[in-house]
């Protein structure tokens, strides 16, 4: 069965979505990150969807359920490239990613991402500190 | 229904079609309330063009229904006489007017040939009048419906053109909102805000609300789809614009925009914009 390949750079998981995003893909997804985040203590994670085309309500909950449990591994999660269309679809089936961070390319997402890593690293208040300028 | 008149209809009107076509003009000259935009040449020839056809129609038999092909080209003309004369200032009444003119010379013809109280000629009258009046009903539908289409590509054309979505500095668009904010604007300002920050790349976009005359649950709920939206797309909206009044409505309908940043004016936003960026500013007075 097709799987997306997750891949470590640094503390950072990259995930890019390029294939036909259907359910069970989906889920697969939800279950190998779950573990890879665990297996390299990974603090962050970039999703890449700029190549998702068609998102229906189960695949906004399993976003948002990635989202879930990246934040209860202590894992910082970011949407990059989401298509206007997706969207727009997103916010009319009324699906809310609460806790999901987004970026418009990779490269801010990747910015965001090592930012809010290094904060966390600092200390607690310049994280909190840090989510405030990018919520 | 189709009843056979003694003589047929489309041989008393060729018979006496030159009479026929000098007496309807005559009268329609010499009415006082008759449309003083349509210049005397082309209602003699719209009045030719209409018996010639007319008679064209009636010879091929069918006198009920004028949406068989045999009125094709009456239709046509028809439509084309609607639209010049509605562009020369003519009501639609006026247009059917002149169709419902021809039944006086028409019926004078009928009567006195088959006499009074004739059940044929009375026959042929009724068949006749019906079917004059569904041409000049057929104009004033023709009317409204080239005025429809009118209305429609202007509603069309104002959605589009009130929502500019404007680049203001580098990684910041604005949209100036102009009007009320239902869901069908909402839907263009999304699409048309999302591709704008897709295409230039802007982390921010001031949505500013100075120009929608009220605000009511309905408008705040399609304000936060659209900064939800944003947000999605990795972007930040600002919402600007908001006047006093508009500020105690919200509050009144106790309407949570809490997590959405507001401004009073667009130039706050503008700054703000430019302060998250990273941008500073500084004034110099003796250049001024």
């Amino acid at each position: 069965m097709d799987r997306i390949p997750i891949l470590k750079i640094g503390d950072v998981l990259l995930v890019t979505i390029q294939v036909d995003f259907h359910d069970r893909i989906a889920i697969a997804l939800l279950e190998d990150l779950s573990e890879k985040i665990v297996d390299n203590s990974a603090k962050g994670v970039l999703i890449d969807i700029s190549a998702l085309e068609m998102v229906d309500s189960f695949m906004g909950r399993i976003l948002g359920n990635i989202s879930k449990t990246a934040k209860l591994l202590d894992c910082h999660c970011v949407l990059v490239g989401m298509q206007p269309a997706i969207a727009i679809t997103i916010t009319e089936l009324g699906i809310t990613l609460p806790g999901i961070y987004t970026a418009l390319t990779a490269e801010d997402g990747m910015k965001l991402l090592t930012d809010m890593v290094k904060s966390k690293t600092n200390g607690k208040t310049s994280a909190k500190k840090q989510e405030a300028k990018w919520r | 229904m189709t009843r056979e008149t003694a003589v047929p209809l489309h041989e008393m009107i060729s018979g006496a079609k030159e009479e026929i076509l000098t007496e309807w003009i005559k009268n329609q000259l010499s009415d006082k309330s008759r449309s003083k935009g349509v210049p005397e040449a082309s209602l003699r020839n719209s009045s030719s063009e209409f018996i010639r056809l007319f008679e064209e129609a009636i010879t091929k038999g069918n006198v009920d229904d004028i949406e068989k092909p045999e009125w094709e080209e009456m239709r046509h003309m028809l439509a084309e006489l609607s639209a010049t004369r509605a562009s020369q200032g003519s009501t639609p009444s006026d247009t059917a007017k002149f169709i419902f003119s021809l039944k006086e010379p028409l019926f004078a013809r009928l009567t006195p040939e088959k006499g009074q109280g004739n059940t044929e000629a009375s026959a042929a009258v009724w068949q006749l009048s019906l079917l004059l009046d569904k041409l000049g009903l057929y104009t004033a539908e023709t009317f409204q419906r080239t005025r429809e289409a009118i209305i429609r590509r202007q509603q069309k054309e104002m959605l589009e053109m009130s929502t500019p979505v404007i680049k203001v500095w580098d990684g910041v668009v604005a949209v100036p909102l102009i009007g009320t904010l239902d869901s069908a604007r909402t839907q263009i300002v999304m699409e048309t805000l999302l591709q704008k920050i897709v295409d230039t790349g802007s982390r921010i976009a001031i949505l500013d609300i100075t120009g929608v005359p009220t605000v009511d649950t309905q408008t705040a709920q399609h304000l936060m789809k659209t900064v939800s939206a944003t947000r999605l797309m990795g972007a930040e909206c600002i919402i600007s614009g908001i006047r006093p009044q508009i500020a105690q409505t919200i509050v009144h309908l106790g309407i949570d925009i809490n997590d959405i940043v507001t401004k009073a004016t667009m130039a706050d936003a503008i700054k703000e914009a430019l302060a998250r960026g990273g941008w500073s500013f500084e004034r110099h007075l003796e250049s001024v």
